[in-house]
């Protein structure tokens, strides 16, 4: 693999409830290469937000353990001044919520310049708005010089979230980190977003985090997935792997549950990811969510294996997972250890 | 037989300027849609946002204004009839586009459960009370669950909720706006198939009101593609997906993402050309102001907007 | 934005004229009219009736009020029985004392709000915070008229540090640096009593409005391109936060109203609020018609002001 241009080493993000600090990431290592796109999964509430806001330094209250390689340099312990420097320079973000990512008392054109007038001061005026407009026209709005002027309480969703793809994009980042980036848009435009995202991957050789819960967009677009259940990476493999010889029981329930050809009922994953203060912090997290498993097919403390170059698995019970609607296989018995 | 008609459908908003708030022009939020669903089918509505299918379910369930056309449900015309018989209103229920809001944070699970039966029926506190609870156990929620208020759910639950709301009274019809789009996959899965298994049980016909393509393959027997208040083309989900005629419905099928990793680079290409053959061809399938021609028959269920040639 | 501004600007009308009739109306109920305070008890009663029908006072009640409302235009606010003069030259002095009191007020509460409502919304949770707080709840719990009442004791008998009553020293020239200084002395007490009181509101306001901005999403968007966290303050948040402000003006006029006449009547302060208490002691109704109705009109006005702000500031409404 090429080289690295984020090194996440056990993360541990803690948000304050009551008395107690609760991890929402718990002990993370991620590496994402230049010039590759690493899919996020997950359901509500696994901690995938704050991850990425830990990596854009975004936490005002949260308590941040572990190390974060940006090109080499940590960037946990980053004096604000230099971590301004990178942000909306080197990497930036796409947010999940377009409605209010917006600030809505400035125009559209402002908003973007913003970034490019922090990062590159150097920039007449007029180089400024054309750059803006130029953006604009990237990420496919109609009428650039018209929006430039316009606030965003007179665009539709969809329009907001590609003025804030612009914004992400304006300094061609190295990293780009991507939640939930069409979550909002029709499949049209989703399609030409994700082509914008692919473009500046392949002409900027940047890295890119690609956070979504539409498994047929990481089927699109990652080259590496990691598979994200109550703040801890259950699985993480290559986007071939992961799709045709998934191992864990959380990333074999995701897959199914989404409708398929000739699927006539879908997988239910059983039960809720548990709040914040309720997660299971002892044992496989995942185990109350498939009761059926017999509970010594768990690992005590559950760790990633590796099982082959590359494909991560946390916990054992995925060698005798399978689903309750189909019938329990002999192997599961012949296979069980001492 | 068909349990609804809708024959052009227009519901059109005023568009006020000046000092005087005078109606300057419209925006044709729907106009001119006409379909039918039979008994026990799902029919899906699927199109951008802001295409009119909102709009479309409320002018049929009464919360818009119908500006023009006519809605008959089982044969009986109740277009803009304020006051619709009690038989009919309770035959039809909506589910709201998003389970975080459509529930009042500070009414418990029952009072919200309850709220249709209060209107339309006289049950004593005892009967009511059990009727509820049947209905959440219909639902897959505890029973227990009746003196809790809607934030102590999670987002699938309180969808659950909302439906046991619309289910409450029995109802023939179904509207459900996006009623799974706020959920994550596990949920929506929840949420599907059991929408599919009340409407084996209690017959029921859904009006199905969606963006997500993937789910309305999954649920749908027909479906129409919506275009700025039009309709694109209809058909079976067969024809739709297989047979995609109109250049804009072909464009939408083959945005659709594929979850075979595999297939990627096909897809792309295969995206590709088709996007080539709408620009080529946009002015073609639109009229001068951009709208949808109006719909032709190319097989006995399935109508396209087809360009008018001379 | 200029349609919003004109169609607000007819809504006021309206507001004016029900606001007017309503005031001519409990003058109609009151009791006497203009002659009964002028007339000599000893003229004949045949004479007094003919003087009345002469001045149009046995006219039904809205030809009377047309005469009433044109004789306001041309500045004619009727006859005060107790001072025998024109209402309008008795209020005219008044009228501009208390207009610069208010002007004073309100430069002085924002003065206070603006800096300790950042602060403590900035700071929320913190020591600092507290204190601020602190101290609105006590502004908020204590009455305005002892509050000055006390400021007068302290920085006007005790310390001597301000004047004790009137709006300008004896003997001073019109005209004159003295003359200026002086009244802003006599101001000075009077205007502060009354800003550290009201301004609570504001600053409460102003710290649940930066709260509240401070964790919007698109502060985070600001901080995520890079911007210093003192520029998504003066870029992002206070702009967003000082907009509602703006709209709260219109409350606060209503608010001085108030307050001036407590205040002014504890620093014997000759405006329009001792004005209207004195009148209405001695059953003086043509002057408190008048100052009611002065008070009406800055009230429409103030919200009128404060829509207007409103409109040029925040797009939402300026597009429309
Ligand atoms: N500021 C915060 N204070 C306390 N808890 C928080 C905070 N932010 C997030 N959490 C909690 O941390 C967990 C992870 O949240 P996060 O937003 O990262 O989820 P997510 O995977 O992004 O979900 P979604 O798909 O809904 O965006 C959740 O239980 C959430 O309630
Ligand atoms: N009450 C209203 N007044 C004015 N215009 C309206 C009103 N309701 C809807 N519209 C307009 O009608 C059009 C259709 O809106 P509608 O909500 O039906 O779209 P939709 O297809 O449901 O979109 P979405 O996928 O975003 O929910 C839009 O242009 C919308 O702005
Ligand atoms: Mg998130
Ligand atoms: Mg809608």
């Amino acid at each position: 693999m090429g080289d690295k241009l984020l090194e996440i080493k056990n993360l541990i993000t803690s948000f304050r409830i009551g008395d107690h600090y609760y991890a929402a990431v718990d002990n993370v290592s991620l590496t994402v290469n230049k010039n590759e796109v690493l899919g996020i999964v997950g359901e509500s509430g696994s901690g995938k937000s704050a991850l990425a806001f830990s990596v854009m330094g975004l936490h005002t209250k949260a308590k941040i353990e572990g190390s974060i390689l940006f090109n080499g340099k940590d960037i946990v312990s980053l004096p604000k001044s230099e971590l301004n420097g990178l942000r909306g320079d080197d990497m930036s973000m796409i947010f999940q919520d377009p409605l209010t990512a917006l600030n809505p008392l400035m125009e559209i054109g402002a908003q973007i310049s913003e970034t490019l007038i922090l990062h590159r001061p150097q920039m007449s005026l007029k180089e400024r708005k054309d750059h803006v407009i130029e953006l604009l026209n990237m990420v496919g709005i109609p009428r650039p010089e018209y929006v430039y002027e316009q606030f965003p309480h007179e665009l539709s969703g969809g329009m907001r979230q590609r003025v804030i793809i612009a914004i992400a994009i304006a300094n061609r980042p190295e990293l780009l980190i991507a939640d939930e980036p069409t979550t909002a848009l029709d499949v049209t435009i989703q399609a030409q977003i994700l082509d914008l995202v692919r473009k500046l991957k392949s002409e900027m050789g940047s890295g890119v985090i690609l956070i979504t819960h539409d498994l047929g967009v990481v089927a699109e677009m990652a080259d590496r997935v990691a598979v994200m259940y109550a703040g801890q990476v259950v699985e993480i493999a290559d986007v071939q792997t992961l799709f045709n010889n998934p191992k864990h029981p959380y990333t074999r329930s995701l897959l199914n549950s989404v409708p398929a050809e000739g699927q006539d009922k879908l997988h239910v994953i059983q039960g809720i990811v548990p709040a914040l203060q309720n997660l299971p912090r002892e044992g496989c997290r995942f185990a109350e969510r498939i009761p059926w498993i017999e509970s010594n097919t768990h690992e005590k403390d559950p760790v990633l294996h590796e099982i082959s170059p590359g494909h991560f698995v946390r916990c054992t019970c995925y060698k005798h997972f399978y689903f309750p609607e189909e019938p329990k296989e002999a192997k599961v018995y012949g296979n069980t250890r001492g | 037989m068909a349990i609804l008609e809708v024959e052009d459908l227009k519901i059109y908003f005023p568009i006020k300027a000046g000092i005087f708030n005078r109606t300057v022009d419209h925006i044709k939020a729907v106009d001119g849609v006409s379909f039918a669903i039979e008994e026990g089918k799902t029919y899906g509505l699927v199109g951008e946002s802001g295409s009119g299918k909102t709009t479309t379910g409320r002018g049929i369930i009464g919360l818009e204004h119908i500006t023009a056309g006519s809605v008959k449900f089982n044969g009986k015309d109740i277009t803009n009839k304020k006051k619709k018989t009690k038989a009919i209103s309770r035959d039809i229920q909506m589910i709201f586009q998003d389970p975080y809001s459509s529930l009042n944070p500070r009414k418990r699970v029952r009072d919200i459960i309850a709220e249709p039966l209060r209107n339309y029926e006289n049950l004593t506190k005892q009967e009511e009370k059990k009727r509820v609870q049947e209905l959440l156990e219909l639902v897959g929620l505890s029973p227990e669950s009746i003196l809790k208020y809607p934030h102590e759910f999670s987002g699938g639950q309180r969808q659950r909720i909302g439906i046991a709301r619309a289910i409450a009274l029995k109802p023939k019809l179904i509207i459900a706006d996006e009623p799974v789009s706020a959920l994550d996959v596990s949920v929506q899965a929840q949420v599907l198939n059991f929408m599919q298994d009340i409407q084996k049980e209690l017959g029921l016909t859904y009006l199905f009101i969606s963006h997500d393509l993937g789910i309305v393959k999954h649920m749908c027997d027909d479906i129409a593609i919506m275009y700025k208040g039009r309709y694109v083309e209809q058909g079976t989900k067969e024809e739709i997906f297989n047979h995609p005629q109109h250049i804009y419905t072909k464009r939408l099928v083959s945005a659709i993402p594929d979850i075979d990793p595999s297939n990627r680079e096909k897809l792309f290409q295969f995206r590709q050309e088709v996007q080539e053959e709408y620009d080529e061809s946009y002015n073609e399938y639109f009229d001068s102001e951009g709208l949808a021609y109006s719909l032709k028959p190319i097989s006995e269920t399935h109508l396209v907007a087809l360009p008018e040639k001379g | 934005m200029w349609k919003f501004i004109v169609r607000r600007l007819i809504i006021t009308f309206p507001q004016l004229i029900v606001l007017s009739i309503i005031i001519f109306l409990m003058a109609q109920a009151m009791p006497g009219d203009a002659l009964t305070g002028l007339v000599d008890p000893n003229i004949d009663r045949a004479a007094i009736e003919e003087q009345r029908e002469k001045l149009g006072l046995n006219d039904p009640w809205h030809i009377k009020y047309v005469d009433w409302i044109s004789g306001i235009f041309q500045g004619d606010l009727g006859q005060s029985f107790r001072y025998k003069m024109e209402v309008t030259e008795l209020v005219e002095q008044r009228m501009i004392n208390t207009f610069w009191l208010s002007v004073a007020t309100l430069i002085f509460t924002y003065i206070i709000a603006v800096p300790l409502g950042i602060i403590s919304g900035r700071y929320n949770d913190t020591l600092l915070d507290s204190s601020i707080t602190g101290y609105t709840y006590i502004g908020f719990a204590t009455p305005l008229f002892i509050f000055a009442l006390v400021m007068l004791w302290i920085f006007g008998y005790q310390l001597q540090w301000f004047p004790t009553g009137g709006s300008v020293a004896p003997g001073t020239e019109p005209g004159t640096i003295d003359y200026v200084m002086s009244k802003i002395n006599h101001l000075l007490l009077p205007a502060l009593s009354i800003a550290l009181i009201q301004t609570v509101s504001t600053v409460q306001y102003l710290r649940s409005e930066i709260v509240d901005t401070k964790q919007r999403d698109f502060v985070i968007t600001a901080r995520a391109k890079g911007a210093s966290e003192s520029r998504v303050y003066n870029r992002h948040i206070l702009r967003n936060s000082l907009l509602p402000i703006a709209a709260f003006f219109g409350y606060e006029i209503t608010m001085l109203i108030t307050g001036t006449i407590f205040v002014e009547q504890i620093f014997s302060f000759p405006g329009m609020g001792q004005l209207f208490i004195e009148s209405v002691l001695q059953r003086d109704f043509s002057v408190v018609n008048a100052v009611v109705l002065l008070f009406g009109a800055a009230a429409i006005l103030g919200a009128l002001i404060s829509d207007i702000i409103l409109s040029v500031v925040d797009p939402r409404i300026r597009i429309k």
